[in-house]
């Protein structure tokens, strides 16, 4: 694997006219252009829009106009965020081939900042699921061992910053589709607070818990894409009315006099390797002065139920659209009601047809109080837990998954164990609260290891100062990297 | 759910017309069995007693979100209708509709 | 009505607000535009859109809630999932449990006051046009849809079931229909389909029983056809439960041309809904300073307005039955203003009324937008004789017609110059002469055959002579 470049240095370079956008991108293409075949992390290489994009920081560059915080760095785009005139299908034959009449807020925000999108990544569909397994357009691989998977439902993603195809990319993180491939994949991956940045553009999953974030080599690249796409935006009601965060000037300010909680729950049933890495993260925070304490949150155990009961029930209504009347896929029949239900089973994948019954049962008549206004009731009292914990402690530490990266089809036909998979990073969205995984070694396979630091809503300053500490102490690392 | 039955193929066929899905049978079987066990896993939550604990819809407490009533650039039509599987007369066609409007 | 039954009725009316753009997105709140123009990824339900609501949508929704009389609470938006050609998301936006108005009422000008439960927020739906041999959406063979007016905010009013007859139902719509136009919400235009009334009826044997089983009747478009359905509907009814059979739930259409409710086919999926709160959309909370300055901003509602005209007339001395219909009548059409107007300055009560409730309320549309100053001098040219009641009434028709104008330059060159006094008794004395009869009823004090010599002599004139001057001459040959 190429040694990674950061994006900051990358842009600094490129503002400097020290290297060309164009010559930049070239390289990644050509990354991409060996590497992809195998990976599988791209579902579309916008090659020619990508050398147009880099071509204009150029001329910015060159007749001494800003050409914007991140100049010239390409960055690839989960594939559920829609991109003008380009085919965005959330990895779904339902999609297959819509060109959205208009670009998502970050999109648009990426552009204005010099940014270069790169390409459209693999993904679940629809963002459902942990492995990327659920595309309708193949399995991504991960980089660090291609019988693996990369983790999902951003494994596009994950995969293509591990492997060196972008510097930097966009995920969508629902129930820890961000943070998960992240751990897997060994890069770092966040999730910021519900509201920080837009939705307007996101194809949305499940639309209180949906939040975009970064992946990316460094905490410090993380930050900047972070401050580029974040912010209020007018188009999304539940943004929140605040000013783009300023992180960047705070990562380097440690965390000596912090507490920091090693959630119990979290490493319920984890791997002993994954615990042993995340009791290590715990031991860097405290030489870098903080205290450490392990702390109980038990509301959390109870994520796992309310997010497979709240996430279906608001995707069942979102993926109601997908009807073959206004764009993507039709199959025609009979009469309407045959059109819609011959598109939507020709359309949908096993995985989204399961969560669309699943959501549809957990809201019907007779069901929904018992269901789904008591996985609210739940949602609320696991709030009320981070709260508590919150009282004690700055910032709460824990394994990202439960375990490194499986076996491509281990857990494809068992629907619960994959599930399994994103119960250490539920809480958070459940919450609305920042998290962010952190590449911290390896476990006993060789394989990346990611650590999990949480915080409360909007204290994305303290999550990341705390994890460019745990960033700069990284663990031995093991055979395979 | 305390005491509720098990979700029954009959069920999933309920819930899957509802969402305009047709299963075949084996995908009924299947999905029948999967869709119990993570409702068996979601038990936890149902049988707790939550009795006046407030709903939580939304992570973050936000009120009164509102635009000016000031127009906005529209579509343009083409755009549009060139993303749609059947179009007549600048229309989107459907075939014929069973039942009342909404 | 059939005797030994009584009708129970309540009514849900759903109003257009009218606001420049849409309920959650900025496209313009237009009709009669191109297909498919006025949309955007919002209202057209593409993925990754999202809603934001429309202030001016909230205002005029707070506005209807204080007109009548509700509590403005604070409200949330929820999710009905149904699939629906035209409907884009195939979920519509709708205030549910928290709906913003609860519990108001409507007093009808008779002061019977009908309770609204509920006046809440929506989204409308696109437009449907079924293609084939009936144009109806029954044995059509395929259908287009148009998501103009997909988005477009609604508030629903729902009334509670207080209504016992098809009258004071009629009464009801026309009543908020004056309501609505009133607070600015909606141009009360029924037959465009702005506002759009749906009617729940049921029949029991008295005010004792429980409620009968109702059906909803949709599609109706103008106050007559509310009663006219309401009437049938409540027959039918009757009709089955004397025959031994139950009435069944259902929603029925309304047939215009045949005079007839027709069952709609049910839905399969019966009316699982699936509500949940509306995640994209957050709560609305109203204080108090913004429903004040809303309930501030509220001009003087038609009941106020009736109580005004009618005082003015009583000042006078000249409140009568047939003169209250005609209070009811311009304040309906939203005329009142003019005939203040013209009361105040100087014009007799019961003239100002007259013109304005017949001739004026011909073309309420021109009336409205007429300048108040050549109404007031038209009025007063009649009030002194210079002109005929004729005279004047087609010169009004020219002022509306032309949205104005001078009364002296139309009646000139209308060649209306009033009758010399002299002329005047020629003609009258011609009258008395050729019915010798009529002249000694009145003379005897048969007051009301003053109408026959009026009529001879506007006949004589051809209308040009003043109705007042020439009863004066009457009185004054009598003696």
């Amino acid at each position: 694997m190429t040694p990674p470049r950061s994006a900051f240095g990358l842009a600094a370079s490129v503002r400097s006219g020290a290297e060309s956008a164009g010559d930049v991108l070239d390289g990644y293409l050509a990354a991409i252009d060996a590497g992809d075949g195998e990976i599988h992390a791209f579902n579309l290489v916008t090659r020619e829009a990508a050398g147009e994009a880099a071509a204009a920081v150029d001329r910015k560059v060159a007749s001494g106009e800003d050409p914007g915080l991140l100049a010239g760095v390409p960055v690839a785009l989960k594939d559920n965020m829609c991109t003008r005139g380009v085919p965005t299908t959330c990895s779904s034959r339902i999609l297959d081939g819509w060109c959205p009449p208009y670009d998502a807020t970050v999109v648009t925000r990426l552009r204005e900042a010099g940014a270069v999108i790169i390409g459209k990544t693999n993904m679940d569909e629809f963002a459902m699921g942990s492995s990327t397994e659920n595309s309708a357009f193949g399995t991504t691989r991960n980089p660090h061992d291609p019988s693996r998977v990369p983790g999902g439902s951003s494994g596009g993603s994950a995969a293509a910053v591990a492997a060196g195809f972008a510097p930097v990319a966009l995920g969508s993180d629902t129930g820890g589709s961000i943070r998960q491939p992240a751990a897997l994949c060994g890069v770092v991956g966040m999730k910021p607070t519900y509201g920080t940045v837009s939705r307007y553009g996101l194809v949305a999953f499940a639309s209180s818990l949906d939040q975009i974030g970064p992946f990316a080599t460094t905490v410090t690249d993380a930050a900047l894409v972070f401050e580029v796409i974040g912010g209020h935006d007018p188009a999304d009601s539940t943004s929140l009315d605040r000013p783009a965060p300023r992180l960047l000037s705070v990562l380097e300010e440690g965390i000596d006099g912090m507490t920091v909680g090693v959630v119990t729950e979290l490493l319920d049933g984890v791997d002993a390797d994954v615990a042993a890495r995340t009791r290590q993260a715990a031991e860097a925070c405290a030489a870098a002065g903080a205290r450490v304490e392990e702390i109980s949150v038990p509301e959390v155990r109870l994520g796992l139920s309310a997010y497979y009961l709240i996430a279906p029930a608001e995707a069942s209504s979102n993926l109601a659209r997908y009807d073959g009347v206004r764009f993507g896929l039709r199959v025609d029949a009979e009469d309407a009601n045959a059109m819609n239900t011959a598109t939507r089973s020709a359309g949908f994948g096993a995985e989204v047809k399961r969560r669309i019954m699943l959501g549809t049962y957990a809201l019907s008549a007779g069901y929904k109080d018992a269901y789904y206004d008591q996985a609210l009731r739940v949602r609320t009292r696991i709030i009320e837990g981070f709260e508590r914990a919150y009282r004690r402690c700055d910032v709460l530490l824990g394994p990202t998954a439960p375990s490194t990266a499986f076996s491509i089809g281990a857990k494809f036909n068992d629907p619960m164990s994959m599930y399994l998979s994103d119960v250490c990073t539920i809480p958070s969205n459940l919450a609305g609260h920042p998290a962010i995984s952190i590449p911290f070694g390896t476990g006993d396979d060789g394989l990346p290891v990611g650590v999990q630091l949480l915080a409360p809503a909007l204290a994305e300053n303290i999550l990341l100062r705390a994890a460019a500490v745990i960033e700069a102490a990284p663990p031995e690392v093991g055979s395979r990297q | 759910m305390a005491g509720a039955p098990r979700l029954t193929r009959d069920d999933v066929a309920h819930v899957a017309s509802l969402a305009r899905l047709h299963l075949t049978d084996e995908e009924l079987d299947l999905f029948t069995g999967q869709l119990a066990q993570v409702l068996d896993h979601a038990a936890d939550v149902a049988q707790l007693d939550l009795a006046g604990v407030p709903l939580t819809a939304h992570a973050m407490a936000v009120t009164n979100v509102l635009r000016p009533d000031t127009p906005a650039p529209t579509l343009d039509r083409e755009e549009v209708l060139a993303q749609a599987p059947s179009v007549e007369d600048h229309r989107f066609r459907v075939p014929r509709i069973l039942g009342e409007a909404p | 009505m059939s005797d030994g039954w009584v009708l129970v009725i309540g009514l849900e009316v759903h109003c257009e607000l009218r606001t420049t753009t849409k309920l959650f997105c900025g496209c313009p709140n237009e009709f009669g535009d191109e297909p498919n123009t006025n949309v955007c990824p919002v209202c057209l339900g593409l993925p990754g859109s999202l809603p934001v609501l429309n202030q001016m949508a909230v205002e005029l929704a707070m506005a209807i809630g204080t007109a009548l009389n509700c509590e403005i609470r604070p409200s949330t938006f929820h999710r009905k999932n149904d699939f629906y050609p035209d409907q884009a998301k195939d979920y519509q936006i709708t205030q549910y449990d928290e709906p913003i108005n609860v519990n108001g009422w409507l007093e009808l000008p008779d002061g019977f006051r009908v309770g609204i439960e509920r006046a809440h927020m929506e989204e409308d739906t696109g437009k449907t046009t079924h293609i084939g041999a009936t144009g109806r959406i029954h044995g059509a063979d395929y259908s287009l849809v148009d998501y103009n007016r997909s988005g477009v905010p609604l508030v629903e009013i729902v009334s509670a079931p207080d209504m016992r007859t098809s009258a004071q139902a009629r009464a009801y719509v026309t009543e908020l229909r004056s309501i609505l136009v009133a607070t600015g919400a909606s141009d009360g235009k029924m037959e465009e389909g702005s506002m759009r009334v749906d009617a729940n009826v049921s029949v029991r044997r008295s005010e004792a029983e429980p409620f009968g089983t109702r059906c909803e009747i949709k599609n109706l478009n103008s106050v007559r056809s509310v009663g006219r359905a309401i009437d049938y509907e409540a027959e039918r009814q009757i009709a089955l439960i004397e025959a031994g059979e139950a009435v069944v739930q259902q929603t029925r259409h309304w047939d215009e041309d045949a005079g007839k409710t027709q069952a709609l086919r049910s839905k399969e999926d019966a009316y699982d809904y699936r509500y949940f709160l509306e995640p994209d959309l957050v709560p609305l909370v109203p204080d108090a300073a913004w429903t004040g300055a809303v309930a501030d901003a509220l001009g003087m509602m038609p009941a106020a307005r009736r109580v005004r005209l009618t005082e003015l007339l009583e000042e006078a001395g000249q409140l009568t039955d047939s003169r209250l219909e005609q209070v009811t009548t311009v304040v309906d059409l939203g005329l009142d203003d003019l005939v203040v107007g013209a009361i105040a300055a100087g014009v007799p009560a019961a003239l100002t009324l007259a013109r304005t409730a017949n001739e004026a309320a011909a073309d309420p549309e021109a009336a409205r937008s007429l300048d108040p100053a050549p109404y007031v001098t038209l009025l007063t040219m009649e009030a002194a004789g210079t002109l005929s009641a004729t005279q004047s009434k087609v010169v009004l028709s020219e002022l509306l017609a032309n949205r104005g104008g001078d009364p002296a330059v139309i009646a000139r060159a209308k060649g209306f110059e009033a009758m010399s006094d002299n002329s005047l008794s020629v003609t009258v004395a011609e009258a008395v002469e050729a019915n010798p009869d009529e002249w000694a009823r009145y003379c005897a004090g048969e007051e009301k055959l003053a109408q026959v010599f009026i009529g001879q002599v506007m006949k004589a004139t051809r209308g040009q002579a003043n109705g007042k001057a020439v009863v004066a001459e009457l009185q004054r040959l009598r003696g």
